[in-house]
């Protein structure tokens, strides 16, 4: 036959992708069965919560339930806003975070250039151990850590002051002091284990460069400045890209144990949402408000999120998420 | 390091020397405040209580005492009972999570699995968008009824998508090349998984492996959502949080034991809890940490 009927030529249209769309279900019918237990679990623990966001939008009463309490419209948010709430958890977010990630990643590649600069095999082994040790205790060791050394009784903190002849001081009670206490543990905690990343980094380059420069005469500030340093710069810039898409995401472990559950005199400058949003959950039962942070926070993140891949795009495209 | 590496740097003018200076001093001087607190912590735990009263926390016990030790171990029904909550919690985690996350990081590489995308970004999409803490806890405790039930910790740590992503760029080291020819011998999908592709990523097994462990056994945010103190054995970490958080929780556990209630040394007790609940990750991990160096620096490379 040279010529196909169009009524033989639509059928067939229709049969074959049926056919193969059933086929390739069947050829991929025990890799599709692999994947099930981990689409289940996300299906269950992360898209079942998301209706629940319902919550920000009524007036959340116990006894009524999530769909017998009073609708109340965008009600939570605007109180949210008057009270001045709202600014002051993304303020705090959005400001610890960019102190994160920039102090972060300034000190990682410090670290990282140095440890590469070290001849000493058993001296980078013993200090980069030691450095990520804090990486593996958990945020309630992190927080008696702290306590030892800014307990006002007994700190050692207050024990240097006192023996410089120095006055005590009041860290539990003052805010002022609390972005300086946080910043430095998260830097304690997450250098050693940032830096690997750099530090892999670093390896990476080729040696025959480092050699070259260094026959034409190259110092070793020279060599960091020029060749090492613009190695680095597309690690860096991708990982801050990265870490900007999470930059509504607060490191709840961390503030909640450094500051504690209840001191109330702190949240002015500790308070994130996470940490609202928490509180409004065990503490203050107000499950609408809490809700409607949550959802604030996943929708600008999400903007936020898009605009930063948007932007490794640029960078980079193999890089980028999606 | 390789050998002409080295040979170029033997001739080191002073610019060289005063880098490598710096380095030593800077690192030092920060590997020391990564290590100090433990010790800190450490030596306070071993101090005796009126010591502490006197002159504070130290990193060498002004006045030497086991008496902290003697009190958590005079009744050891507690730690012992959150022990092995944590223990067994972390085994069975790992090792279901582990056979959880390296299956589904397989299939999703597998270049002819027609449904690999759609369900990548199933996954990946959980971390751009999320209920948030309120709907994941009503979820927990009045849809699923896990409150006060060890599933409510051990099944949310099972899997994350950073994990996944994690075994999905190991695996792509793999040729596929492999996974066909095993095809054309008339293996099937899981056999080629189970017999092929887990022995030949033992090592990205022990990485992933090693960081839900130790999520496992750090794990105090769930157990202190979900466990209330109805139940008597609770998580390490949330015993550890109790005992630093709360002085009646300490004396309520500490009332078995023959101590005056007002002799009870809240502070040494709260470290050397601390040590008894951290010890085994500080012991275990110079041996491990390579694994995780592994998975940090995989992991970077994309997601």
């Amino acid at each position: 036959m040279s010529t196909a009927s169009p009524a033989q030529l639509t059928e067939k249209r229709y049969t074959t992708p049926k056919r193969g769309r059933w086929k390739r279900f069947k050829n991929n019918k025990t890799l599709l069965l692999m994947c099930f237990p981990a689409v289940a679990f996300f299906l269950i623990f992360s898209y079942m919560p998301m209706p629940g966001l319902y919550l920000a939008f009524i007036k959340y009463n116990y006894s009524d339930g999530i769909f017998g309490s009073a609708f109340a419209g965008l009600e939570n948010f605007r109180f949210l806003v008057m009270t001045g709430d709202l600014w002051r958890l993304t303020f705090n977010t959005i400001a610890y975070n960019i102190a994160f990630i920039l102090l972060g990643n300034m000190l990682q590649i410090t670290v990282a250039v140095l440890l590469n600069e070290m001849r000493s095999k058993w001296f980078k082994k013993v200090s980069q151990t030691m450095m990520f040790l804090p990486y593996f205790v958990s945020a309630v060791l992190i927080g008696l850590i702290a306590y030892n050394i800014l307990s006002y009784d007994y700190g050692i903190l207050n024990s240097v002051l006192h023996s410089l002849g120095l006055d005590p001081v009041k860290a539990y009670s003052s805010p002022g002091a609390w972005p300086f206490i946080i910043v430095i543990t998260y830097l304690w905690q997450s250098t050693g284990y940032g830096s690997i990343v750099y530090f892999a980094a670093i390896m990476g380059l080729d040696s025959e460069i480092v050699e070259a420069s260094e026959i034409d005469g190259a110092n070793a500030f020279q060599r960091i400045r020029y060749i090492v340093l613009p190695w680095l710069k597309p690690t860096f810039i991708i990982l801050l890209l990265f870490s900007l898409g999470g930059i509504l995401k607060g490191n709840f472990g961390l503030f909640f144990n450094l500051v504690g559950a209840n001191n109330t005199a702190l949240y002015a400058s500790t308070d994130i949402i996470e940490t609202y949003v928490f509180r409004s959950l065990m503490t203050n039962f107000n499950f609408s408000m809490g809700s409607a942070v949550s959802l604030y926070q996943s929708l600008f993140g999400f903007i936020v999120v898009l605009t930063a891949n948007w932007l490794v795009k640029k960078v980079s495209p193999d890089n980028s998420l999606f | 390091m390789d050998e002409t590496f080295v040979s170029a740097h033997k001739k080191t003018d002073a610019s060289g020397l005063v880098v490598r200076w710096i380095g030593y001093l800077f690192i030092g001087f920060f590997a020391l405040c990564c290590l100090l607190p433990f010790l800190l912590v450490l030596g306070t735990s071993f101090t005796s209580e009126s010591a502490i009263k006197l002159s504070g926390f130290n990193f060498w016990p002004k006045e030497f005492s086991t008496f902290a030790y003697k009190i958590v171990f005079e009744n050891p029904d507690l730690i012992i009972g959150s022990y092995i909550v944590t223990i067994v919690m972390t085994i069975v985690g790992t090792t279901v999570g582990l056979l959880l996350v390296a299956m589904t990081g397989y299939a999703l590489q597998r270049p002819d699995f027609m449904y690999r995308n759609k369900i990548s970004f199933f996954i990946y999409f959980t971390t751009l968008f999320s209920g948030g803490l309120v709907p994941f806890y009503l979820l927990i405790t009045q849809y699923l009824h896990l409150k006060d039930n060890y599933l409510a910790v051990l099944l949310p740590g099972l899997l994350s998508p950073f994990l996944i992503i994690m075994m999905k760029s190991f695996v792509r080291s793999i040729p596929h090349a492999i996974t066909e020819s095993a095809k054309i011998d008339g293996a099937g999908d899981f056999t080629i998984f189970l017999r092929l592709i887990l022995p030949m990523t033992t090592p990205a097994l022990a990485t992933i492996g090693l960081f839900i462990a130790l999520g496992y056994w750090n794990e105090w945010y769930n157990s202190m959502l979900f466990l209330s103190p109805d139940m008597k054995y609770r998580t390490l970490q949330l015993f550890l949080y109790n005992v630093i958080t709360s002085a009646d929780f300490v004396r309520n556990s500490a009332a078995a034991s023959n101590v005056q209630l007002r002799d009870v040394p809240l502070e040494s007790m709260k470290m050397a809890t601390a040590v008894v609940a951290t010890g085994p990750v500080i012991l275990f991990y110079p041996f491990v940490q390579r694994y995780f160096i592994k998975g940090i620096t995989v992991g970077a490379v994309k997601g």
